[in-house]
C-alpha cells in the first residue's frame, strides 16, 4: 500500500537548556550560543511517520525552511530512515512570521506528492503553534492537532486520537490529512548506525560550496562554480544530494514571503530578567518558621 | 483581511462545549473590556453552536455589548473547518479591528486557521494585551492605538510584543488563568444579532467518534493556596510531604514539571508554561529549582514562599520568603507552626 508523508522540520536554538554560560552578567539570555537542535515534537512527528512506513510502506519527504546550518537536521533525517530531504533556504524568507512561512512551506509540499503532512506541534523558539493548521488551510485539507496516537489508517482514511487539554478524542476523516503531534506521542528512535555511515557525507549544494571555497584560495568564481557543479553531480549520483530549493524554485509570490509577506511585526523584546526581589531570608529552625508563619497570618495570606 | 478599520469593535469568540461556556471568554471579556473602551468601541461576542441562545445573557453580564450568534445543527461540535467558515464570514461581514481567542486546545485550533484564510495577522499565548502607538523603522509611518500582543518567547527567555499595523484584524489567541476574572453585572442588557449561515456535511471533514473527558483531579486556577513539589521532594513516597502541608493550609498540591515527569504527582498538578497558570495568595515550592518554564506559571501569586538547599536555586529570585535548607526538615516544621497556631482549614 504505502503512504506518501511529508514532514515539516525546524532547527532552533536549544531554549530548554539554558545554562550558565550562555548567561549575560544582566541576567538575559545570550540567544545565539544556544546550541542549534531539531525542535524536538518535530522528532515526534518524524517518528510517527517512521512507525506509518515501518507499517505501511511507503515513501517520507523531510523540509525545512532554514539557513545552510539546518542542513544537520536534514541529514539527522536521513540518519533516521527518511527517502528525501529537502532544504528551502533563501535570504528572502528572513522576518517571515507564521503566515509567511506557510506560505512558503505550502509552495514546497505542494511539489511533492503528500497523503499525510505531518509537523510537530509547536517550535520552542516561536512557541506559536500556528503554521501546522495555517499550512493546513493553505492546502486546503483538514487538519488533525494534539495529535497523540495513530488509531487506524486505510487507504481512504486516518483515524487519529488527540488530547483535548482535559481528555481525549478519536477524529476520522479522509486523506490527505495534516497532522500536529505533540511530545506525549512517541519516544523517537535513533539514528541507526548504518544509515549514519551510508549518509554522513549528504550534504546541499550550498555545503558543497563551503567545502569547495574552504579547500583553495585564489580560484576565480567561474571556476568554483564548475567544481562545485562537479561535486554536486557526484553526490547526486551516489544519492547524496540534498535538494535545496529557493523562493523561485518553489514559484512563491515575494510579496507573501519574508518580512512583507508578515501581518505581524515585532514592537520590542524585552529580555527576562532574573533579579533580586524585595525578599526575606527565613532561617530554616523552628523559630524563623514560627515567626513566618505567624507574619503570613498577620497579612492574612493565611487564615 | 479587512485593512484598518477604526470603527471596527473588539470581539472575544466565547468558547463553549456542551452548551457550556468556557472559563476563557469570560476572562478575555473582562480584558477586553477595557480594550474597547480605551478604543471607543464597542466590545461583541461571536458565539457559535447549536441552541445556545441561553448562553448570551451570561456573555452580556460579563461584559459584552453585543453578542453575534449564528446556531445550526452542524455547528454543535466544534470542529476547525465549519467554525473557521463562519468566523470567516462574520469578520468579512462586521470587519472588527480586534479578534481575540482563549489559547485553549480549541482556541489554537481553530484561529490559525481563520488567520490563514483571511490573511491576518495572529500572535499566539498572549500574556497581557495593551492598546499603544508603534512607528515602522522603514518608513517612518506612526500606527496608532494599535494592540500589543505581549507574549512570551523563547521558551520563555524573552517577552516579546507583536503588533500587527495593516492586516487586520489583530487576532490574539490569549493564555488561560491569566486575566483576571471579571465580576458580572447581571443588569447589563445587551444586544443579540443573530446571523444565518450555510453549512454543509462538506465543511465537517472530521467525524469525532469518540470523546472521552475526564474532569481535572484538581482545580489550581481557583486555589487559595498551592504547595508545589519539585524534583528536590525526591520520591512519590516523600511527596507525602507536600500533600500533608497542604491539607493543613487547605491548600491544593501542586507540582514542577520535573516532579511531574519523575512521577511524584498526575501530570493535572503540573504548573508552568506548559502546566497550568495559577495565581493563589500564597504559593509554596518546595524543592524546585525554579527554571524560567516553572516561574511562568507562578510568578502572578501574590506571596511565595521557596525552600530549596541551594542557594543559587533561580526560584530565590522571585520568592519573597527564601528558606535555604533542607526541605525533609522544614516542611514538617512549618506544619508543626501551623498546628500549633490552630489555623484552621
Amino acid at each position: 500500500m504505502g503512504y506518501n508523508c511529508v514532514v515539516l522540520i525546524k532547527q532552533v536554538p536549544d531554549t530548554k537548556r539554558i545554562t550558565g554560560e550562555v548567561m549575560n552578567d544582566d541576567g538575559t539570555v545570550r540567544r545565539s550560543a544556544l546550541a542549534a537542535i531539531f525542535n524536538p515534537e518535530d522528532l515526534n512527528a518524524l517518528e510517527l511517520a517512521l512507525q506509518i512506513k515501518d507499517q505501511f510502506g511507503g515513501h517520507i519527504t523531510v523540509i525545512t525552511m532554514g539557513l545552510p546550518a539546518a542542513g544537520v537536521i536534514l541529514r539527522d533525517s536521513l540518519f533516521r530512515g527518511v527517502d528525501d530531504a529537502i532544504l528551502i533556504t533563501d535570504a528572502r524568507c528572513a522576518g517571515s512570521d507564521t503566515l509567511a512561512t506557510s506560505y512558503i512551506l505550502s509552495c514546497a509540499v505542494r511539489k511533492t506528492a503528500y497523503d499525510i503532512v505531518l509537523c510537530g506541534r509547536q517550535a520552542i523558539d516561536g512557541d506559536t503553534a500556528q503554521v501546522g493548521p495555517q499550512l493546513a488551510e493553505k492546502l486546503g485539507i483538514p487538519q488533525i492537532t494534539y495529535v497523540e496516537q495513530l488509531t487506524e489508517l486505510n487507504a481512504k482514511t486516518i483515524t487519529a486520537q488527540r488530547n483535548i487539554g482535559n481528555g481525549w478524542q478519536q477524529v476520522r476523516t479522509t486523506l490527505p490529512v495534516l497532522l500536529t503531534v505533540t511530545s506525549e506521542a512517541n519516544e523517537p528512535r535513533f539514528a541507526a548506525a548504518r544509515k549514519m555511515m551510508k549518509y554522513k557525507n549528504a550534504m546541499t549544494p550550498i555545503e558543497a560550496e563551503r567545502i569547495v571555497r574552504g579547500q583553495g584560495s585564489g580560484i576565480s568564481d567561474a571556476e568554483i562554480k564548475k567544481l562545485v557543479d562537479k561535486k554536486c553531480n557526484e553526490l547526486e549520483e551516489r544519492g547524496l544530494l540534498i535538494k535545496q530549493w529557493d523562493l523561485d524554485s518553489i514559484g512563491a509570490d515575494l510579496s507573501w514571503c519574508g518580512l512583507s509577506g508578515s501581518p505581524t511585526k515585532v514592537h520590542r523584546i524585552q529580555s527576562v530578567v532574573l533579579t533580586d526581589k524585595e525578599s526575606k531570608t527565613i532561617e530554616p529552625t523552628t523559630n524563623g518558621v514560627s515567626d513566618m508563619i505567624h507574619e503570613l497570618m498577620e497579612d492574612k495570606i493565611i487564615a | 483581511m479587512i485593512g484598518v478599520n477604526r470603527k471596527g469593535e473588539v470581539w472575544v469568540f466565547a468558547e463553549q462545549h456542551n452548551r457550556q461556556l468556557e472559563d476563557t471568554p469570560i476572562e478575555l471579556l473582562g480584558k477586553a473590556r477595557g480594550l474597547a473602551d480605551t478604543l471607543g468601541v464597542k466590545l461583541a461576542a461571536a458565539l457559535l453552536g447549536d441552541n445556545v441562545k441561553e448562553l448570551t445573557n451570561k456573555l452580556i453580564h460579563y461584559g459584552a455589548d453585543k453578542v453575534y450568534l449564528v446556531e445550526h445543527p452542524l455547528l454543535q461540535f466544534y470542529q476547525a473547518t465549519s467554525f473557521a467558515k463562519v468566523m470567516t464570514g462574520l469578520i468579512g461581514k462586521y470587519k472588527p479591528q480586534i479578534v481575540l481567542y482563549g489559547a485553549t486546545v480549541t482556541g489554537r485550533d481553530l484561529a490559525p486557521r481563520i488567520a490563514s484564510a483571511i490573511k491576518a495577522g495572529l500572535t499566539a499565548d498572549c500574556t497581557d494585551l495593551q492598546i499603544g502607538d508603534h512607528t515602522t523603522a522603514a518608513d517612518k509611518k506612526l500606527h496608532k492605538n494599535l494592540l500589543f500582543q505581549i507574549r512570551p518567547a523563547f521558551g520563555g527567555n524573552i517577552i516579546a510584543t507583536i503588533i500587527n499595523p495593516e492586516r487586520w484584524p489583530q487576532m490574539a489567541t490569549v493564555r488561560e488563568g491569566v486575566m483576571p476574572m471579571p465580576e458580572p453585572d447581571v443588569k447589563r442588557r445587551g444586544e443579540v444579532i443573530i446571523e444565518k449561515t450555510e453549512l454543509t456535511q462538506q465543511d465537517l471533514p472530521l467525524e469525532i467518534l469518540q470523546e472521552h473527558k475526564q474532569p481535572k483531579k484538581v482545580n489550581l486556577k481557583a486555589a487559595r493556596i498551592i504547595i508545589a513539589g519539585g524534583a528536590g521532594v525526591g520520591s512519590k513516597e516523600n511527596f507525602k510531604l507536600i500533600w500533608d502541608l497542604a491539607n493543613c493550609l487547605g491548600a491544593a498540591p501542586a507540582a514542577s514539571r520535573a516532579a511531574v515527569d519523575l512521577g511524584f504527582i498526575d501530570r493535572d498538578h503540573q504548573v508552568g508554561q506548559t502546566g497550568t497558570t495559577v495565581r493563589p495568595s500564597l504559593y509554596i515550592a518546595v524543592g524546585i529549582s525554579g527554571a524560567i518554564q516553572h516561574q511562568a506559571g507562578m510568578t502572578q501569586s501574590k506571596k511565595i514562599i521557596a525552600i530549596n538547599n541551594d542557594p543559587n536555586a533561580p526560584i530565590f529570585n522571585v520568592a519573597h520568603y527564601k528558606i535555604i535548607g533542607d526541605l525533609n526538615k522544614v516542611v514538617p516544621m512549618m506544619i508543626k507552626a501551623i498546628k500549633e497556631k490552630g489555623i484552621k482549614t
